[in-house]
């Protein structure tokens, strides 16, 4: 299955994304160590020079993460077809044991790539860079996570057999069967409805007041957080049955297919720009001290902030237009 | 924002005067450029629409189709069969099916001759395809001799050639009453090719071939998802193949890539150092470098990609025919349905616009830490 050209292109993403972070790092190693702002002297001219090549590098590798997310799960709907049992992305990721770890992995890199991205783009503003330590230590971090995204999706990717009979999405999240997924899809309608609205109402409200006050940034990074979760379980145990007009059919991945007109491109895409937004409020937070900071992370963080509030917005208003627009009644008035 | 945006705009208008000062260069880097996202489209576009046309074919084909095995060779259908699977629950429509090959020595090509259950074919006449009729000659009303296996010959007159819409499944299709066919191949008489099941729920199919299997032990069920996703594979594994062969050229490409990003003349240096010296920061010139970087790639990937488009659904591809499609003596001629797939796009940017940026990262990174007073005395 490795010859899928979607495969191929995914594994060379990630591939050159380790390869590149890697590269990286002895010289993220010698900033940490010897970086120092004041000095004149020819290394630190150097690792000065150096940086511009080693941020570019790895603002691209973050960018580049972003995209791969979509790939991913794009090719996994898309490979459904191929797998006996697969009615869509589900079946596929469950052909073999790394296919969620992989999901989740890529959308952990996801969201760390974007608040990577968040704290380079105020340090570039600054003049004297104040917070490239920083950066290169998260880099640091971020390697690992890189490279065991890219670890799971060759495992995933290379155990990939035709002949594996694998379990529909009906089966995983259905109310009868086991599992967080199960529970979550169990939820009753109405309290999983308000759930939603007043969670996504708070993470708008907040991050909307964080961008007019630039006050309470990891509350409203939290809020973020938790509106990602709580439009997950939304979309499992209501959404997705309005969008189905089935009352039983819980599952995530099929609002993707073709057959339901793609609409849940519609949801999860201003839903994970939101969060993203949202978490990167969050990560410039600690900086909002540093001197030559102090007016640059107070806008950026607002503007990020503005950014989830429209997007929360966005996803509770598409969500409410698939319930009203949908012939299936949950709730009787 | 709106600052963002401005510079932005001046940045993109420098990076177009400074492309259209070195024309010669950058025309010959967006040339290969294109011709590869070219090559590469039209592979991904031809096996997209191969595909799509084989789903499209195999739509209106039964759910499943169950074959007489004898020593593990496909064998005839005998006379009970039918009786014998009797009534399963689910399935709409149980058929005996009569079809065969036939070789004719005068094209060299293997026809298939069917006596279809549906519309009876008068004794004496034939209704043949598209690709039998252009091989042969034939219209209707010309009469046309076989020599059949057993020494025979006999005459048929042919009453209708099949639509040319349907060619792709009918190409090499000669269609002909039961009693000519049985006569034309000596075919014992009750019995069948083999068994055609059609089943209203997609769900029981799996339940249904199982059945099959449980009361017939003899036979093998051959279910319609499964040849949908064999082929799906199959032309899936090929575009892989392909790619992945030309992948050596995403790689020469990447290298010239480097090369031709790296090479700075002593103008372009010359020019670098003077942005510089006049307040350019070393961000900028790698901002300005990297939307030259986007523009190129944007107008290769978009000219490759037009021009793939044209050369597999107006020019009916022939550059990569032969790899993707296979070969038959009647291969069917069809027109491919324009079809573009989002999934694709994405993967062929990733397999060119990709490699060329990270090729040029370094690059672009050296050209901007020059000093200028280093570039403007050189």
């Amino acid at each position: 299955m490795i010859f899928q050209p979607a495969i191929i292109a995914l594994l060379l993403a990630s591939g050159i994304a380790v390869a590149m972070l890697a590269a990286a790092a002895p010289f993220a190693l010698q900033v940490i160590r010897q970086w120092d702002i004041a000095s004149g002297t020819e290394r630190q001219l150097l690792l000065e020079r150096r940086t511009y090549l080693f941020s570019t590098l790895a603002a691209f590798v973050m960018v580049v993460q972003l995209v791969a997310l979509l790939l991913f799960v794009f090719n996994a709907d898309r490979m459904a077809e191929m797998f006996v049992g697969a009615m869509c992305a589900v079946g596929t990721l469950n052909v073999n044991p790394f296919g969620f770890p992989a999901l989740l992995a890529q959308m952990a890199v996801f969201f760390l790539a974007a608040a990577w991205l968040a704290v380079n783009h105020v340090d570039t503003r600054a003049p004297d860079y104040p917070l490239v330590r920083v950066k290169y230590a998260l880099l640091l971090i971020l390697l690992p996570a890189l490279a065991l995204a890219f670890v799971l999706q060759l495992k995933y990717f290379l155990g990939l057999r035709a002949d594996v009979i694998t379990s529909c999405c009906g089966s995983l999240f259905s109310g009868d069967a086991k599992g967080l997924a199960a529970e979550v899809a169990a939820l009753k309608p109405l309290p999983a409805m308000t759930l939603f609205y007043v969670v996504l109402a708070v993470a708008a409200g907040l991050t909307f007041f964080h961008a007019r006050t630039r006050r309470a940034g990891y509350a409203a990074a939290a809020a973020s957080a938790a509106a990602f979760v709580a439009t997950i379980v939304g979309v499992l145990s209501f959404v997705s049955l309005y969008l189905y007009e089935h009352p039983n059919h819980h599952c995530p991945f099929c609002i993707l297919k073709p057959e339901y007109g793609h609409q849940g491109y519609w949801l999860y895409v201003p839903l994970f720009a939101a969060t993203a937004a949202g978490l990167g409020t969050g990560a410039l937070q600690p900086f909002r001290q540093v001197a030559s900071l102090r007016e640059i992370v107070p806008a950026v963080s607002a503007r990020l902030a503005d950014l989830a509030a429209f997007g929360y917005l966005l996803v509770a208003l598409i969500a409410t237009y698939f319930v009203l627009h949908s012939n299936l009644i949950l709730i009787e008035h | 924002m709106n600052a963002w945006i401005e510079k932005q705009r001046h940045l993109i208008d420098f990076t177009l005067a400074s492309l259209a000062r070195r024309k010669a260069k950058n025309l010959g880097l967006l040339l290969v450029y294109a011709l590869l996202v070219f090559v590469l489209a039209s592979v991904a576009l031809y096996t997209h629409a191969l595909r799509q046309e084989a789903a499209q074919v195999l739509k209106q084909s039964p759910e499943i189709v169950l074959q007489r095995m004898v020593a593990g060779r496909h064998d005839l259908i005998p006379p009970g069969y039918l009786e014998k699977i009797g009534r399963i629950r689910g399935v709409q429509s149980i058929e005996g099916r009569l079809w065969g090959y036939y070789y004719d020595p005068v094209v060299k090509a293997n026809y298939t001759f069917m006596a279809p259950a549906a519309e009876a074919v008068k004794p004496g006449t034939l209704v043949v395809g598209p690709a039998v009729a252009r091989s042969r000659g034939l219209a209707p009303g010309n009469t046309i001799s076989f020599r059949a296996y057993s020494g025979k010959l006999f005459s048929f007159t042919v009453v209708g050639v099949l639509p040319h819409a349907s060619e792709l499944v009918s190409a090499d299709l000669v269609l002909m009453g039961e009693a000519d066919f049985r006569a034309f191949f000596e075919y014992p008489a009750g019995q069948h090719t083999d068994i055609a099941l059609s089943v209203a729920n997609p769900l029981e199919v799996r339940t249904v071939a199982a059945k099959l299997a449980s009361a017939l032990p003899d036979s093998r069920p051959i279910l319609r998802e499964e040849v949908l996703r064999t082929y799906a594979s199959v032309f899936d594994w090929r575009e892989g193949i392909v790619l992945a062969l030309l992948s050596a050229a995403i790689f020469a490409f990447a290298i010239l890539a480097w090369e031709k990003a790296s090479g700075l003349s002593a103008e372009e240096k010359r020019e670098i150092g003077i942005l510089k010296a006049i307040g350019w920061e070393t961000g900028d010139v790698i901002k300005m470098k990297l939307w030259e970087g986007g523009l190129i790639s944007l107008t290769a990937f978009l000219a490759g990609f037009v021009a793939a488009y044209l050369q597999v659904f107006r020019f009916g591809a022939p550059l990569f025919e032969p790899v993707l499609k296979g070969w038959a003596v009647l291969y069917p001629r069809f027109e491919l349905v324009p079809a573009i797939d989002g999934l694709q796009v994405a993967t062929l940017f990733f397999f060119t616009v990709f490699p060329y940026m990270a090729a040029v990262l370094v690059p672009i990174w050296r050209a901007a830490i020059t000093d200028p007073d280093s570039a403007m005395r050189s």
